[in-house]
This record gives structure tokens, sequence and C-alpha cells, in this order.
């Protein structure tokens, strides 16, 4: 394939498969291949040891151009093939590709559960808050007004806030990064590999041929400062060059000027094993072009240990194999009350 | 006081069919299924139907609220739950207002006549509130008005249950007292009792008590002069247990996991009529099964499939409208061509139809159901034990030739039960999953490069060197590979269909169930119409007539027998509880005049229906 982001070409890295990739020229998609690639080799894994799975949409063909193990479903059941598979093989590293149609749309009742549940599985949601390859209708993480090809006079439908929902399911690893900063998806993606349960890393992801443009204002050199907030552990959340913070008064985040007035130390100091913090972070998400608007917040927003679905469903088998023994079949097909004829 | 009683006289039965009926929650099924057990223990051959409302607790007293147990028991082979009653035991009004019409003539009625006061006539809608068991209209029935209330709760006086759990034992009254009638002893269901209530010491007493008084009132009671008994069967000698149609079924895909040393996998959402397999299979977590109370019917198939993938056995099941929410996903695991069994518990349809009642109206659905030429093996039972051995050929079927299958079973054999002279562990087959350990082209590994039968090999994640992957899409010959090319698709569909169609290759040479190998009229079944089928053809032969019984167990591909054997016949009959479905499939494939007997009322025909129409045919 062709070269991607200036540097590096996805020829090189073992992680590639020999398929042709056939995403348009210029789609971030091309950026997230590579940083996952990236990060496959890194992490010292094994090709044999991992396995993709997707539902239908651009984003969905990605297990193709992956020398690992790949199952390209059908549109939204990712999440339950995937929780299947982990149910009997936890011992995988399970990826799971998905975007905002097939994730939130078709698939909107499968991921919830995937969430509550906890099934071990990193899930990266390609966010382009478009239809593309049904070329160009309107999703459900769409703003309202859209004007697409399904929608003429502007969508009438309220979007989806992603992470909202995800905290809302009780999602377990909660993140947000961007095609156009490849070393922060690396370092989130890296993050969501080695946590135990549903990883989940929404990525606005710029369709550039339906819907393009659509997060320039997080992306853009100029505008990128003043519109994100990038959040670490421990650290306090300021942006802007540090000249302005959100701290929280009463129960509100508010934005507040770093300088005589205000120090860092006022600002809100990021905890990612927060949970109420994290339900005021996935909030922040106002309309960029709004006087005002709190910045939109990129890296890890919550962790969370509880324990996986998998493992919750392998402890039951084995402890029934503990307490009545292996399965003796014979005495199963006899069952507990039987009589003798002759 | 015993002693001095004369002992009555009894009379002898070759086979009785007895019906248990009342509300809901007068504990009809345990009853039923009690001494059914009883029966069964005893040595009688045994089929059981109950028949119970779609409501868990519908109005009380009402017709919609009945339910009911039916019961046939011999000294003889028994094979279906019998057309007509000899006995109906009814608690209420409505529940003999409901199944009078199933009652033999000179039949005998056992009602409760505390369920027969003004308000339960009215909900049964006697008019005027005419008490049937008084005013003469059942003149022509043997009538025993028994106040099993007031009975039940003279026998527990003195006990500090509250009125309402003194009489939830009236059931068990009952039974003590057709134990009594059938010359059964109480032993088994004291056995049940002590197991149940353990922990409850006085519901147990209470129970026990009830039973007791049930059976004595037999005794003592002036009424009853006769007792009966029904001598044990000539059943073939072994060691028996009782199985219902969704038990077998559980118990056969458990047995095909294990011949095929595999983990199950069973992804799951309940429904009417296939929960029953959901509550069986999370019982035996100890064999490697992991039962997954899906979010939906799309994400129980899906997780099966997630689950075959990573080389576990994937399993779902659920009834017609379930099964339909299924179908995307059915196709997908045809174009994957890994192994899946999808069990249909059918019920009445279309749409929600009748939850609690039986069809088999979605044979269509099953062999035709799905988007593009997505041919999937179609195999159904015909009896409860059936079951187990159809839902071990399926998954045999699904492991060995990478399809998903979809067994089809119905309302009636799920909930039956029968007599099982269940198998040995060691005669049963292993079944062999394909599995490939290294690359097979080269260095290369190619995930559809397939073998005589055309079947694919089943590379499990996590074996280096044979990283692919598959998908819903269609890809290239042998490699798997997207492929939008027109040639290689038609390629793909005929190599898939064919491989579908091979499967025939293994069939056992069909087999006549009964009747001469040519003549005048073939009756062909397929699925829970076997009983009553099977019962007719017998009759018929016996009285002299020219007719063969042959039961379809492959609904798709068919026994390749199937079409040579409907031309040794004059006529063919195919009885149906749907409009005509298998008659319209083998009207297709082997241009056979094949007529039908349609039974769509959510019941199952009885063998005089059948009888009736083979002799409707011949005549004509």
């Amino acid at each position: 394939m062709s070269e991607v982001n200036g540097t590096a070409t996805v020829e090189k890295i073992d992680f590639g498969s020999d398929q042709e990739v056939r995403w348009c020229p210029g789609c971030g998609d091309y950026s997230i291949l590579k940083q996952v690639q990236t990060l496959l080799e890194q992490s010292g894994k094994k090709k044999e040891e991992v396995v993709f799975i997707s539902g239908i949409g651009c984003s969905s063909r990605f297990p193709y151009y992956l020398d690992t193990y790949g199952l390209h479903g059908i549109h939204g059941r990712a999440p339950a093939i995937v929780s299947g598979l982990r149910s009997v093989r936890p011992e995988l590293s399970v990826w799971m590709i998905t975007g905002d149609g097939d994730a939130l749309s078709i698939g909107g009742n499968h991921i919830i559960h995937l969430l509550r549940r906890n099934v071990d599985v990193n899930v990266l949601l390609f966010n382009n808050e478009i239809y593309g390859l049904t070329k160009g209708q309107y999703s459900p993480t769409s703003p309202e007004g859209t004007v697409t090809r399904s929608t003429p006079m502007g969508s009438t439908d309220h979007p989806f806030n992603p992470l909202a929902l995800v905290k809302g399911a009780d999602g377990t690893f909660i993140a947000r990064s961007m095609d156009r900063d490849p070393k922060h998806m690396r370092e989130v993606l890296a993050r969501a590999d080695v946590h135990r349960g549903t990883s989940l890393v929404e990525i606005y992801q710029n369709c550039n041929v339906f819907n393009d443009g659509a997060f320039e204002v997080f992306t853009d050199k100029g505008s990128k400062p003043t519109h994100t907030l990038f959040v670490e552990h421990g650290k306090p959340l300021t942006f802007a060059g540090g000249t302005k913070g959100i701290c929280i008064k009463e129960m509100k985040p508010h934005i507040i000027d770093i300088g005589p007035e205000f120090s860092p130390d006022d600002c809100w100091i990021h905890d990612e094993r927060d949970n109420f913090k994290a339900s005021i972070l996935v909030r922040l998400f106002d309309d960029a072009s709004v006087e005002g608007a709190f910045p939109r917040p990129f890296g890890v927003f919550y962790v969370n240990d509880r324990p996986t679905h998998e493992a919750k469903l392998q402890a039951q088998v084995k402890k029934a194999k503990e307490v009545k023994g292996p399965g003796d079949l014979d005495a199963l097909l006899k069952g507990a009350h039987t009589w003798t004829i002759g | 006081m015993t002693q001095t009683l004369i002992k009555k006289p009894v009379e002898a039965r070759q086979n009785v069919v007895i019906l248990f009926a009342g509300d809901s929650g007068d504990g009809i099924q345990l009853t039923g299924s009690q001494f059914t057990d009883t029966n069964a223990l005893f040595g009688n051959d045994v089929s059981t139907f109950p028949n119970f409302p779609a409501e868990i607790r519908a109005p009380q007293g009402t017709l919609a609220g009945v339910s009911g147990y039916q019961l046939h028991f011999g000294s003889v082979e028994i094979f279906t739950p019998g057309d007509l009653c000899d006995v109906l035991v009814v608690m209420n009004a409505a529940a003999l207002k409901a199944n009078l019409i199933k009652l033999k003539k000179g039949g005998t009625i056992i009602a409760n006549t505390d369920g027969f006061d003004k308000k339960n006539l009215r909900l049964a809608g006697y008019i005027d509130e005419a008490d049937p068991l008084t005013d003469g209209s059942l003149v022509n029935f043997h009538l025993h008005s028994v106040d099993v209330t007031k009975l039940t709760r003279t026998a527990l006086e003195g006990m500090t249950l509250g009125m309402k759990e003194k009489d939830r034992c009236k059931n068990m009254f009952v039974l003590g007292f057709i134990n009594w009638m059938y010359s059964r002893e109480n032993a088994l269901t004291e056995a049940f009792l002590d197991r149940k209530f353990g922990k409850k010491p006085e519901l147990l007493e209470a129970n026990r008590k009830a039973l007791v008084a049930g059976y004595n009132y037999g005794e003592t009671s002036e009424t009853f002069t006769t007792r009966f008994e029904v001598k044990a069967a000539p059943m073939p000698k072994g060691t028996y247990r009782s199985i219902t149609g969704n038990q077998g079924t559980a118990l056969g895909l458990v047995a095909g996991a294990q011949k095929a040393k595999l983990d199950l996998f069973y992804g799951s959402y309940p429904i009417t009529p296939a929960s029953d397999i959901l509550h069986e299979l999370s019982k035996h977590k100890n064999f490697g099964v992991i039962t997954f109370q899906a979010e939906d019917e799309i994400a129980a198939i899906s997780s099966a499939i997630g689950a075959s993938y990573g080389g576990a056995l994937g399993i779902t099941a659920s009834s017609g409208p379930g099964i339909a929410l299924k179908t995307e996903a059915m196709g997908l695991a045809f174009m994957l061509e890994i192994p899946l069994v999808i069990v249909n518990v059918q019920r009445g349809g279309p749409s929600t139809g009748l939850p609690t009642k039986t069809e088999q109206a979605d044979l269509w659905q099953a062999v035709h159901g799905r988007n593009g030429e997505a041919p999937i093996p179609v195999i159904a039972a015909s009896t409860p034990i059936d079951c187990f051995d159809m839902a071990f050929e399926a998954v045999q079927l699904a492991i060995e030739h990478m399809t998903p299958v979809i067994l089809l079973t119905d309302g009636y054999i799920a909930n039956g039960s029968e007599p099982w002279r269940f198998p040995n562990a060691k005669d049963l087959p292993e079944i062999k999953p394909p599995y490939i350990k290294e690359p097979n082209d080269g260095e290369k590994f190619l995930p559809y490069l397939r073998d005589e039968r055309g079947v694919r090999p089943w590379a499990l994640p996590g074996q280096a060197g044979l990283q692919h992957r598959i998908g819903g899409i269609e890809k290239q010959d042998r490699t798997g590979n997207i492929s939008y090319d027109p040639e290689n698709h038609a390629k793909m569909v005929h190599l898939r269909a064919e491989k579908v169609a091979r499967i025939a290759d293994r069939y056992k040479p069909i087999r006549l169930d009964s009747g001469p190998t040519e003549g005048e009229v073939l009756v062909v079944g397929w699925g829970s119409t076997y009983g009553a089928i099977r019962t007719a053809a017998l009759q018929l032969q016996a009285e002299g007539m020219s007719v063969a019984h042959v039961h379809v167990r492959h609904m798709f591909p068919f026994n390749k027998g199937l079409g040579p054997l409907l031309k040794k016949y004059k006529k063919v009959l195919v009885p149906e509880m749907n409009s005509g479905q298998l008659r319209q499939m083998l009207r297709a494939e082997y241009l056979v005049d094949a007529q039908g007997l349609n039974k769509i009322q959510g019941m199952p025909f009885t063998s005089e229906e059948i009888r009736a129409g083979i002799l409707n045919l011949l005549k004509s």
C-alpha cells in the first residue's frame, strides 16, 4: 500500500497481510491500521494469538489487512461473536473493529451488553459521523441538522454521545483518540490492550469523501489547542497550551484562566479510577462552534478492574467440575431415576 | 378400621388414557408427571401430552386458564398420548367444559365439587350457572363428584399451615386417589416429595398426608366399587428412564459434544417452548458446557458462531419467531462453513402465534428461509426419544461437514415424555472434527481447500502458520480472500450447495416404518405426527389394507431412496400440522401427486383423524 502519514509503510510491518488495502485514498482508516500494526509488533504478541472480529462498514474490512486470525461478521453483531469466542478462548488477544453505524445503530443492543458483561476485548470504534460504505447517509453520531443524501433538509435525530453511552453501560475502560494524532492513538491503544475487560476506544476518523473535516476543529493545528483537552492520570486538566484549565465547583465543571488568579493546582486533577468524575468527563461534549464551549477531552477517561465475563463463566465450569467431577456421559444419560425390565 | 373392609374387586385394562385438568395454578402438570413416572416405573409403556396456557397464571376459573396433562399408559406398546380419554379428572368447571369433548362415551369423570360453585360455573360460561354435576347433563358418563378441597382440608386438620397452603395439597389428594384407582403405590411420589420438600418439613408432611388421604379415600369411599389394573407392557429388557423431548435434545447435544471431545457453547434467548433446553444444559457445566443467555436471538446465534470459530461446538435453539431473527446469522455460518446446530422447537405461528401450542409450519422457513442460495441441512425428530438421536446426528453432521444444521422438533414432543432405554456412551459413534494442524498448500494455508466430500478444514485460532480471514462476503475459491469475480461466485455457490447435497451420501438406506413395500397408499410423515400415523397404519394393516408408512427424518437434503419409494404406491398421503409444506416439497422434487392431510389447530393429530384420512384416500 501507499505511504501513510509520511514516514513508514505498512508492508514493512510483520502483521500486514498480503491483501491490498481498499479504503479510499486519504481515509483516516489507514492511520489507525498503521498504529494497530505497530502496536501489535511492539507488544511482542504472536500473530496466531491475535483475532480481529468486525461487523459491516468501511472499518470492518480491517481484519483482512492483518496477518492474524480474522472474522468479518455481519452488521452490528461483532460484539455477540466476540462474546462467544471469548467465552471459550480466554487466552487469545481479541480485537473488535466497528464504526458509528455498526456499533451504535444496528448493533446498539449488542454493544451495551458487551460493556455491562465486561467481555475482555479491545473495541476500536471508528467514529466518522457518517455512513461511508452505503455512500453518505447520516449516522447516529451525526449532529442534528446534518445534510446528507438521506436528509436533504437536515437530520432530525439527536445524536448519541458515544462515550456517555459507554459510561452508562458501565464500560470498564473508556478512552478517546483521533486518527490525526498517531502518537496519542498508539499510547491509548497500548493502554487498551493491557486492560482486562472491554476496552472501548472511540477514534475520531475523518471520512474525506462523505464527511470531510468533521473533526477538523479538534485536529487542525490552529484550533486544536483551544478545543481539545488531553487528559492524563494524576495531572491537572489544562489546555490551550496550559493557559486554561477546568475546575469543579459546586459539582459542575468550569473553565478557568491559569494566571494570577488560578494555578494548575486549582484544576481538576484527572483520576482514571474516579467513577463520578468520569461521568462528568464524558459529558464534556459541547458543540465546538458555540462560544465558551468546553474543549473535547481525549485520552483514557476511566479504568475499572472488575472481573471479566469469561473469567466468571470459566470459574463456574471449573467449580462444577470440582464439585461434580468431570462429566460422566453414562451417568448423564442414565439420569436420576431408572427402572429395569426383564 | 381398614381390616374390616372388604377388598374391592380389581378389573384388568389393556391401556388407559387419563386427562388431568384444572387451573394453571392447580399443580396439574406435577400430578400428571408423577402418575406417569409411577406407571413407567411399574413397567407400562407411556406417552404424555402436557397442554397448558401461554399465561403463567391466567385468570382463575376461566377456560383460558385451563391446564391439562394427558397420559396414555398400557400393557401394550403405546405410540401416542391417546385420542380420547377414558378418565377425565377436573378440578373445576372450566376444566370440564374445555375437556369434555375429549372424553369417550361412557368414560369416567372425577370432579372436584368445590370447583363447581356459582362463581366457577359463571366463569366457565355455564348458562344460568347450571351445574353439570347435578343437572343430569352428564348422564352418559360415569360421574364421581368428590369434594377434594374439603377432604384435603380435613386430612390436614390441626396443622399450622394457612388455608392457602393446605389447598395447594389438593393435587396430592387427587394423585393418591388415582394411585388407588389404578392399583399403584404412593412410594415413588413420596420419595419425590421427600426430595422436593426435604427442607420444609411442614409442607412435606402436609403433602404426604394429602397423598395418603386420597389413597385411603378410594379404599373407604362407597362410591368407588372397582379398581383397575394395567399390567406391565412387554417392553424390551433393559434399564429405562423417563425423558421429555427437550431433555432428549439437550442430552443429545451434550453427548455429541462429548463424542467430538469439544466444549459446548449454548447461546440462547428464553422462548416458549425451547427454554427447557437452556435450563437442562445449564445444569451440566461439568461437561464443559457454557450457557450464555444472550441479549436477544441474534446475539444468541452470533455468540454461538463466535464459539464455533474459537473451536467449541456452538449451538443455539429457539422457536419460530426467534428463528426468524437468527436468519441472517445462519447465512453467515453457512458462508463461514463452520459447525453450528440450530434447534427450532416449533410452535403455532405466524408471528407470536400460539406460543404453547404445537405446529409443523416452520419447515419452509428452515429449508428456504435465507437470503441468497444458502442450503442448510434440516433434520426432524419424531418422538421425545428421537430428539436425542436427532440432536446427536445434528452435531455429527455439523462438525464432520463444517456446516450449520437445523434440527426441527415441536412443542408436542418437546414437552411430551416416554420411557427411554438409554444407550451406553461407548455405543455412540465418535465424531471427528476435520481439524488441520499445518499449512495445506506448501507453506501457505488455504482455508477453503476442500476434501473429497467438499468439506473445508477447521483451523482454530492460536495455531501458528494458519492465520486466515473469513467472512460473510463472497470469497475466492480456496484462499477465502474477498472476491467479486462473477465466475468465482457461480463456482462458490455451486461448491457450497454440492457440499450440503453430498451429506445424503452418508444416510442409512430409507426404511419403511410399517406396511408393504409397494401397494395402494404410502403415508409420508415427518416429525411429531409419528405416533398417530404409526397407530393408524398398524390398525389398517391389521384390517388387511394396503397401507405403508414412511417417516422422513432428513428434510433436506432428502434421503436418496425417498423418490423411488414414492413411485411404488398408487397414492401418497402426507399428514402435516401445516397447510402442506412437505407435500409441496415432495411434489416439486419428485413430480409425485402427493395428497395432503392437514391440521392447523395447535393440537396434534389423533390417530383416528389419520385413519379417516387414509380411508378417504383409499375410497377416492
